[in-house]
């Protein structure tokens, strides 16, 4: 049943590494610019993208035979908001000022299109627990990206990490402007370019010797 | 033919529209508004009397959506026709919230006018305006809210395509936040359950979609076929999520949504339009491999961002 008989580690890494929702597969790029000032928003955001990615595959994984299959993707998008609005009232009751700093995203996580993806791509295909395990994956590929452009910006920005000073003083202010967060998500997509260029040339210059 | 018919129309929501302006409750105040930052001016129809005028401390001024956080007023200037009072507050006001001013037993040459309860509004009109440049330029959806982005670098390959998909989501958005203030207005509200305005704001798009989908399929099949794709990806798009949402949360009357709907609509398909054009001519450019594709649209979209946030913190009227 799963996919090209894939172990569960295979299927964990590939959301983290292959099929990262915000390096490699350039999706959900909103929040990723939006509210990645500092680490602790990248972190909420992505524990609350993770929270409704889980729930959504364990929802339909589980009832996924009786889905049909000419109207799945309006299912998937109500189940999405289900969980959406659950998140969105937790948060509210429990975390006021997180969910003043997330602001209007934590609502629009239902149009977060890796979710409904990975909805369509696995489990609507596979048993619960590999889906759930996909999930899990997905969620935290996204929850790092999210972790490592607000940590950037924070460190760049205000010489700080998850608020405790580290550096003393203030590197590059300018990473704290709202706009800086296209530049970062620019600079560290070709770093990632750069680094996949070097490792073919040298695979190839290996293969040929 | 079509003019003649559309003509009266017109006249009829320009009279409605002057007479919601219009914004005095009370016969014996001729006129309210906003001065400089902190200052509001009442006009009144007949000579008030100076004592009345100086025993400031009874009137009571607050927002009208909070009525229990009372403003501070600092002093209060009678005009020397005595019909013009201007009231200094202490702190500068949010002009963009309409204020409520209560003025207890206003006395005109001895004899009580009774107490007036009246609204300070900025004008209807600017305020509409206002509410479209706001949404085209200064709040730009792509370039200050980072909204859309999935779409916004989806399509702008292509000048044709940016085109084709701005002008179909500007009619998409314009639609679906109109029937969504219809619904949210009258059904969410009265039952009290605004809660679930994610999962009926979300089907409500879907739908809007769908049926324009239907709708063009048959009536203009060319057309479809130069939009029809463009149709579906709307529906991954943030921003058409995110107008109703924000229409909800500022409980804006009907026209102002349709004012932030197409705001957002037209800033989104200029936001579109400026991008395909430079993306068009980087595509000859010589740039660095690494920096291909993604990379360079993204500092592209900073440099952008950069240039309209010298829009922020402009206001008109």
């Amino acid at each position: 049943m799963i996919e090209n008989n894939k172990s569960y580690g295979n299927i964990f890494l590939n959301g983290i590494l292959n099929d990262n929702p915000i390096f490699r597969l350039a999706l959900s790029m909103c929040p990723a610019v939006g509210i990645s000032t500092n680490m602790m928003n990248g972190l909420l955001m992505g524990i609350a993208v993770l929270f409704v990615q889980f729930c959504s595959s364990l929802t339909i994984s589980l009832v996924k035979n009786i889905i049909h299959p000419r109207i799945r993707i309006p299912t998937y998008t109500l189940t999405i908001a289900t969980w959406v609005t659950v998140t969105d009232l937790v948060l509210a009751a429990f975390f006021p000022v997180a969910y003043k700093s997330l602001g209007i995203f934590v609502r629009l996580i239902v149009v977060f299109c890796f979710i409904t993806m990975r909805l369509d791509v696995f489990a609507r295909k596979n048993p619960v627990f590999p889906s759930l395990v996909d999930a899990v994956g997905m969620g935290f590929g996204f929850l790092l990206g999210m972790m490592a452009i607000g940590g950037v910006r924070e460190i760049m920005g205000m010489g700080t990490l998850l608020g405790y000073d580290i550096l003393g003083f203030r590197p590059l202010l300018f990473f704290v402007l709202p706009c800086s967060g296209f530049f970062v998500v620019g600079f560290m997509m070709a770093i990632f370019n750069y680094t996949e260029i070097v490792y073919n040339r040298r695979k190839r210059a290996r293969s040929l010797a | 033919m079509i003019r003649s018919k559309i003509t009266p129309w017109i006249v009829c929501v320009c009279i409605l529209l002057g007479c919601t302006a219009c914004n005095t409750e009370h016969r014996f105040i001729k006129r309210t508004e906003f001065q400089k930052n902190n200052t509001i001016v009442i006009c009144f129809a007949a000579p008030v009397d100076e004592s009345w005028a100086k025993n400031f401390v009874s009137f009571r001024i607050n927002e009208q959506q909070d009525p229990d956080i009372l403003l501070a007023i600092n002093r209060v200037e009678l005009s020397d026709d005595r019909c013009t009072l201007k009231i200094f507050m202490k702190d500068p006001l949010n002009k963009s919230n309409p204020h409520q001013v209560l003025l207890p037993d206003i006395m005109s040459t001895g004899k009580s006018q009774g107490t007036a309860l009246v609204s300070v509004k900025k004008l209807y009109w600017g305020n509409l305006l206002s509410i479209l440049i706001g949404a085209m330029f200064i709040y730009n959806y792509v370039f200050v809210k980072y909204l859309g982005l999935c779409v916004y670098l989806g399509v702008t390959q292509k000048k044709s395509t940016a085109i084709g998909m701005g002008f179909t989501f500007t009619i998409v958005i314009i639609f679906s936040t109109s029937i969504s203030w219809f619904l949210y207005q009258y059904i969410l509200k009265p039952f009290q359950i605004e809660f679930l305005q994610i999962i009926v704001f979300i089907g409500l798009v879907s739908l809007t979609v769908q049926a324009v989908d239907t709708i063009l399929r048959k009536v203009n099949p060319v057309l479809f076929k130069e939009f029809g794709v463009y149709l579906v990806l709307i529906i991954s798009s943030c921003l058409i999520l995110a107008v109703p949402l924000i229409m909800a949360a500022q409980n804006y009357d009907f026209f102002e949504s349709l004012m932030l709907s197409s705001g957002a609509g037209l800033g989104f398909f200029i936001a579109l339009f400026l991008m395909s054009c430079v993306r068009e001519r980087i595509d000859l450019a010589p740039i660095p491999e690494s920096y291909r594709g993604m990379p360079i649209a993204f500092i592209v979209s900073g440099l952008f961002a950069l240039s309209f946030m010298g829009f922020s913190g402009m206001s008109i009227f």
